[in-house]
């Protein structure tokens, strides 16, 4: 026993040694910079900066534009995994893996990429002038934002999905309807409370990566739209403030905890109801 | 739990030797560091001919890195990430690096085509951020103008008012830099493009807000882009685009320096204080200003040039025909303009607060 235990420690050692370097002791700097001033004095300076309406108003923006491209992936995600659940494994994984395609290229790319339909001369709108239709000004606008974020972020929400759904017991399904549950009934009490650790775990894939973003803002929103993450950006390297940009990592690891902290809950209480039941 | 510490000696071992072979690749390189000249300029500036002559005539290898803004070169340098051994940045930075000691004076007798081709007058507008001109080269200049398509600008563009004109909403391109930002409000209002005065800074502020509705994007390097493509009708650039665009789109036209005043900007080569390769850097400065490698860089880039030797040189090129003027602009263009200068950290950090503002707005 205490044998494999020590095996166990031992294969533990190399990820420890890594998030000790590379997670914990960057953490540090950031918390570092974040509580003191240029000099190493400490300070909350940089904490009551940040309660600053400017950062405020860009935080605002990066949680609503996060949680809007969250529910649209959510909504697109949902019904696509249902219907690859009812086709046979094979043709279903085949579909699965092409819908993963694009997160082997390199996301700057797919972003430029959408540069070029979105533009005022771009794909969409030469489309839309050979129809005969209005053109759409879609390029900087926050629209633009969250369709590169749907777009980049969409697989991270299909896979714990598509595995948690397809884990779901059809057994479970036919009983359900053996009982007299219509589809909208088996579907409100069955599937969705069954599935939930993978619509948590795929909406927390979703919204942090949404939230902390600057990338697609900058090139899709014409560096028009702050996010929060364009702002830590910004004072990382034009501004030259590490204190501040620390600060501000700070608050916005603050909702990153947050939405961690709401996941092991729910998977907290859902495991409970699977000992009780 | 013997083993437990067994394997953390096997693991701190094996750490250990990684450090010890990295010692020894460094050591390695110090050793080479003679044929090495590690060089920090902006994006597109250097002629790639021009670095692989340098290479084949002095045998010296040059690693070259980019940068789009001054403000994110500045920080590798102050933290000592890297050892540049040449850097180019503008006018205001080079103050800024000598403030805060991170250059060092360039040794004058290794560089004698510095002396003899770079003119006199350029020299001495570098004087505003450089006294007695110890640290700096100049490599190029220029001013801040509007370029305008004109397929959709019909009218003479000779006044920055034209950027707030709701006429040309959605096709205005701008600067995405807080002093750049605010030197075309600040000229509008009749302020001082170094203006240290609060008051002032916020009427240029409010003033930029009230056009940002109007602004397609803002933009470094995509600027040009954007308007060789027609994508948008105005973009402020800087001067030394404007021939590229023009040969690249010739629907395009330049107004240098719109009436209200603009900045005339200086980028030079100097040579931070932590440099590995002191005399490379020196050697490389000198070729730059060589007449012919100037010629060379100049054709590439179509910046102007403070050499005085490139204008003989191009007079007779077909390709630069009724371009020279817009490379060699008259005197009336840059006699009296503003050169920025450091205003130090204090305003450094107000001026991204404003322009933060106007971003979030």
């Amino acid at each position: 026993m205490s044998n494999s235990k020590s095996l166990q420690r031992f294969f533990a050692v190399p990820f420890g040694l890594w998030s000790a370097l590379f997670i914990v002791l960057p953490l540090f700097f950031v918390l570092w910079h974040g509580f003191t001033d240029g000099n190493g004095a400490f300070t909350l300076e940089n904490l009551t900066t940040v309660l600053q309406w400017e950062y405020l108003k860009a935080l605002g923006l990066s949680v609503e534009l996060a949680l809007v491209s969250t529910i649209i992936c959510l909504v697109l995600a949902y019904p696509l995994c249902l219907i690859l659940q009812g086709l046979r494994k094979a043709k279903g994984i085949m579909i699965f893996l092409l819908f993963l395609l694009p997160l082997w290229m390199n996301s700057l790319l797919t972003t430029m990429a959408w540069q070029t339909i979105l533009e005022k001369n771009g794909i969409l709108n030469e489309i839309l002038r050979f129809c005969g239709l209005p053109d759409m000004a879609l390029i900087n606008t926050p629209a633009a934002i969250i369709i590169g974020m749907v777009y980049n972020f969409l697989p991270y929400m299909a896979l714990p999905l598509y595995v948690s759904i397809s884990r779901i017991d059809h057994s479970i399904i036919e009983a359900a309807w053996d009982l007299g549950a219509n589809r909208w009934q088996t579907f409100r009490h069955v599937m969705v409370p069954l599935s939930m650790p993978g619509i948590v775990s795929g909406c927390t894939m979703v919204f942090i990566p949404a939230l902390t973003t600057f990338v697609i803002s900058a090139l899709l929103g014409g560096n028009k739209i702050l996010l929060i993450g364009n702002i830590i950006e910004q004072e990382f390297t034009a501004a030259y403030d590490w204190q501040l940009g620390s600060a501000l990592s700070m608050v916005l690891m603050v909702f990153i905890i947050l939405n961690i902290l709401l996941e092991a809950f729910t998977e907290n209480t859902d495991s409970r109801k699977k000992v009780k039941a | 739990m013997k083993m437990y510490y067994r394997s953390w000696l096997v693991l701190l071992l094996f750490v250990g030797s990684l450090f010890f072979t990295g010692c020894d690749m460094f050591a390695e390189e110090q050793e080479e560091g003679d044929n090495l000249l590690y060089v920090y300029s902006w994006g597109d500036y250097l002629s790639p001919k021009v670095l692989e002559q340098f290479e084949e005539e002095t045998g010296i290898h040059v690693v070259l890195d980019e940068y789009d803004t001054n403000e994110s070169m500045y920080p590798r340098i102050a933290e000592g990430a890297e050892n540049y051994d040449v850097l180019c940045p503008s006018d205001y930075m080079i103050q800024k690096l000598i403030e805060h000691d991170l250059l060092q004076p360039l040794d004058f007798t290794k560089l004698p085509n510095a002396q003899k081709y770079i003119g006199e007058d350029f020299f001495r507008q570098s004087e505003a951020f450089d006294k007695g001109h110890k640290y700096n080269v100049p490599y190029c200049w220029g001013t801040v103008g509007i370029m305008y398509n004109t397929r959709m600008v019909k009218e003479p563009v000779d006044s920055w008012s034209i950027l707030w004109d709701p006429k040309y909403k959605g096709e205005i391109l701008m600067q995405d830099s807080a002093r750049d930002a605010f030197m075309i409000p600040l000229r509008m209002l009749g302020y001082s493009m170094n203006t240290k005065n609060p008051q002032e800074l916020e009427e240029a502020r409010n003033l930029l807000i009230q056009q940002k509705p109007l602004v397609q994007s803002y933009g470094v390097d995509d600027i040009r882009d954007k308007l060789s493509s027609g994508e948008a009708a105005l973009g402020v650039i800087f001067s030394g685009e404007a021939i590229n665009l023009m040969k690249a789109n010739p629907d395009l036209r330049f107004c240098p320096a719109p009436k209200e005043g603009t900045n005339l900007w200086i980028d030079s080569w100097v040579i931070p204080k932590n440099a590995r390769h002191v005399e490379n850097a020196h050697k490389f400065i000198d070729f730059i200003c060589r007449p012919d490698i100037a010629a060379k860089n100049f054709e590439a880039l179509g910046y102007s040039t403070p050499n005085v030797s490139v204008r003989e040189q191009e007079e007779d090129d077909e390709e630069m025909e009724g371009y020279l003027d817009i490379a060699f602009p008259p005197a009336e263009v840059y006699h009296g303009q503003e050169t920025y200068s450091y205003l130090g950290e204090v305003f450094d950090k107000l001026y991204t607060r404003l322009w933060l503002q106007v971003k979030v707005e």
